[in-house]
């Protein structure tokens, strides 16, 4: 994947590579399962470390963040934050992403064949800002009744971020790049991330760019998705439309994310939701978490292994036999490749 | 206009008629604003359909561009507000703000005067228009005053920006009770608080936890609470689902436009704004749409869907039922349609055909 500078290799040893694995909470333990599986059956030289992340000390997350800057690569599930815990407990996918910088989220949103959806052809990129905006964590309650949240944005991670989305869209040979932001109401700090990426644009006279306020992206989105290439905008609207577009492509079953900092490389699925109701239950869809495996497998340098996961994931998906929503468990699915 | 015809002499029957229904409904006055660029013609749309409905509503025209008031301030022109604040309801077209101007964004402007706390947006699916999402039927109801709209930024040193998002037990208290009555008052049987708590643990856990104190006191409507991110993902997939949504600022004003994206836009999406003491604001949302103005090719079902939603809060069901149903009748039959619906009549063509449908009701 594009980077500003190239990563530092994976670890590595006797041809086999040794990746990071938390499997988190709901779901993601039985979808980390199958992905192990597939791997086992698929004789993928990768060796995963499990890491688990219990929701209440600092030491499991801490002992994560070990093993990822170790390994370089991880593949993790999502880590439910109880929002009933004091605001000292902080979400420990937001520690995991801020400690380990990685500032790229990127999230790649296509149409798939064989699902059925209500839109068409869509084929967009989010290039979302992961380490600051409005999940910096940083509140206070300055009068008994009243809670101030700050929102950061710094001139640094705007052009990082806009520098890694023009970086990704020139090495797709995606032609237009749509900065999502609320500049008219938050002049200052969505102003900064807008110029910064008017400077960026400046040095791609190749990619188009344009500017969308983020109620009227969302809109958009819903009525016409298929006139937006690549998006690229800060953390919490980030969130609002990787959702949004998970949505219009078929669900949150679908859809693989990736985290990209400098050193580290974390994948997991687009819209990190714990999946709580549908834990255990042998139900969830484990697309989404073996696309994202196939992406760090690409990561890796692994790309046959890559390609033929993927191609047995949507060549199923694509069969009539196995459908989204029909009765038919999760593993067998797993195993038809 | 209905006024005259209370005061020319008329004959003794029609006026026996129309004492009676005088005593039923007592002639309102709403002051109305009718805007900038192709807000004039759609407000003379909705007046002319409210007469054909024989609506007991008497109109007063304001301008609210704004003025520089004693000290330096800029506010709306006196008149206007002392309209707004003697009738307590008021119909406003869409209002450019010029950028050069100087002065704030009008709409922000009233907001502030009026201290417009709840912005109330019902998405219902429109028959006749097609959009991908059928059966849409649930209302946004947003905190107007606060959150991350405050408007207080600062740079901290060179390249690093805060802007600050305030939650307030008050205003999160306000708005929690307005959605609940707003539940109760229109049979809604759910209302689910949107948040980020998550993340946001102090604010939107504030809001949250008065959301939770309000709902005590409404045992008979179900309360839920539900992420933004994952309201987002299943609005999109299956917005049925949903019923009464309250929620902070930015995520209402991001999830009330997705909402009207669903049913078809801003040229279709009413929308009200309620203030303290009464104060009630009803507008149309879309732009002021200046390359069509004065060409009499506006659609103004918004203004008028608007005008509806004044109607029930006033508590006019009847007329107010009368005057949606002809608009959506007419939208539904595809014969007159204004441009953005994909039709090719004019706006009052348009206007006429809800008319005739309104008289033909009585």
């Amino acid at each position: 994947m594009a980077t500003v500078k190239p990563l530092p290799p994976p670890a590595k040893y006797g041809g086999r590579h040794t990746v990071t694995l938390i499997p988190g909470d709901g779901i993601g333990p039985e979808l980390l399962n199958h992905v192990r599986e597939l791997f086992r059956f698929s004789c993928v030289p990768v060796d995963f470390e499990v890491v688990n992340v219990c929701s209440s000390t600092e030491d499991d997350i801490n002992n994560a963040i070990t093993a990822i800057r170790r390994n370089g690569v991880a593949l993790k599930g999502n880590i439910e934050t109880l929002h009933t815990l004091p605001a000292s407990h902080k979400s420990r996918n937001n520690l995991l992403r801020t400690s380990l910088d990685l500032y790229a989220n990127v999230m790649h949103c296509k149409s798939l064949p064989g699902v059925q959806t209500r839109h068409n052809n869509i084929d967009i990129m989010i290039i979302r800002e992961n380490t600051e905006g409005e999940y910096s964590s940083l509140e206070h309650e300055s009068v008994t009744g009243v809670v101030e949240c700050l929102k950061i944005i710094t001139r640094t991670n705007s052009l990082r971020i806009a520098e890694y989305a023009f970086k990704l869209a020139r090495e797709k040979g995606r032609k237009r790049v749509t900065a999502v932001h609320k500049a008219n109401i938050m002049k200052l700090g969505d102003g900064l991330f807008l110029q910064c990426c008017r400077e960026v644009a400046a040095g791609y006279p190749d990619i188009a760019f344009d500017a969308m306020i983020v109620d009227n992206t969302t809109m958009q989105l819903v009525s016409k998705p298929q006139q937006f290439d690549v998006m690229v905008m800060p953390n919490l609207y980030g969130n609002v439309v990787s959702n949004v577009c998970a949505g219009l492509v078929g669900g949150p079953g679908l859809v693989p994310g990736a985290n990209y900092g400098h050193d580290y490389a974390v994948f997991e699925t687009a819209t990190r939701n714990t999946g709580k109701s549908i834990a255990d239950r042998n139900i969830a869809n484990p697309t989404a978490m073996l696309l994202a495996s196939c992406m760090m497998l690409d990561h890796l340098k692994l790309y046959d292994y890559a390609t033929m996961i993927r191609n047995a994931v949507l060549t199923t998906m694509n069969e009539t036999r196995v459908r989204l929503n029909s009765p038919r468990r999760c593993s067998p699915h797993t195993f038809h490749n | 206009m209905t006024s005259e015809r209370i005061n020319k002499p008329v004959v003794l029957g029609r006026a026996v008629t129309l004492m009676a229904a005088l005593a039923l409904f007592k002639m309102q006055t709403v002051t109305l604003i009718p805007g900038d660029g192709i807000g004039p013609e759609i407000s003379t749309a909705v007046m002319k359909i409210f007469e054909a409905a024989k609506a007991p509503i008497q109109w007063e025209e304001k301008n609210v561009t704004a003025i520089k008031g004693p000290g330096g301030k800029w506010i709306i022109p006196p008149e206007a507000k002392e309209s707004m604040d003697k009738n307590k309801i008021g119909l406003k077209g869409p209002l450019k703000t010029p950028i050069a101007a100087g002065h704030p964004s009008m709409n922000l402007l009233l907001r502030k005067t009026f201290d417009l706390y709840a912005n109330v947006r019902p998405c219902m699916s429109i028959e006749g228009y097609k959009t991908p999402y059928t059966d849409v039927d649930l209302v946004t109801i947003r905190e107007n005053t606060e959150g991350e709209y405050s408007g207080i930024e600062h740079t901290i040193v060179d390249g690093v920006v805060q802007s600050i998002k305030l939650i307030t037990e008050d205003a999160s208290r306000k708005i929690a009770e307005y959605a609940f009555e707003y539940a109760k008052n229109n049979q809604r049987a759910s209302v689910t608080a949107v948040h980020k708590a998550n993340i946001m643990r102090m604010s939107d856990g504030l809001f949250l936890r008065k959301c939770r104190q309000v709902a005590e006191n409404y045992r008979d409507i179900k309360f839920t609470e539900m992420y933004l991110d994952t309201v987002c993902l299943n609005m999109v997939q299956d917005p049925t689902q949903f019923d009464v949504l309250v929620m902070p600022n930015l995520y209402g004003d991001i999830l009330s436009d997705l909402c009207a994206g669903l049913i078809g836009g801003l040229g279709v999406t009413p929308s009200g704004n309620i203030g303290a003491n009464n104060v009630a604001i009803f507008e149309s949302v879309h732009g002021t749409a200046p390359d069509i103005a004065g060409l009499d090719l506006a659609n103004p079902t918004a203004l008028l869907l608007s005008a509806v939603m004044m109607l029930r809060h006033m508590g006019m069901h009847d007329y107010s039922k009368k005057i949606e149903t002809a608009c959506f009748n007419t939208i539904r039959d595809k014969k007159v349609l204004t441009g953005d619906l994909g039709g090719k009549s004019k706006c009052s063509e348009f206007t006429a055909e809800i008319c005739q449908r309104v008289r033909d009701m009585d």
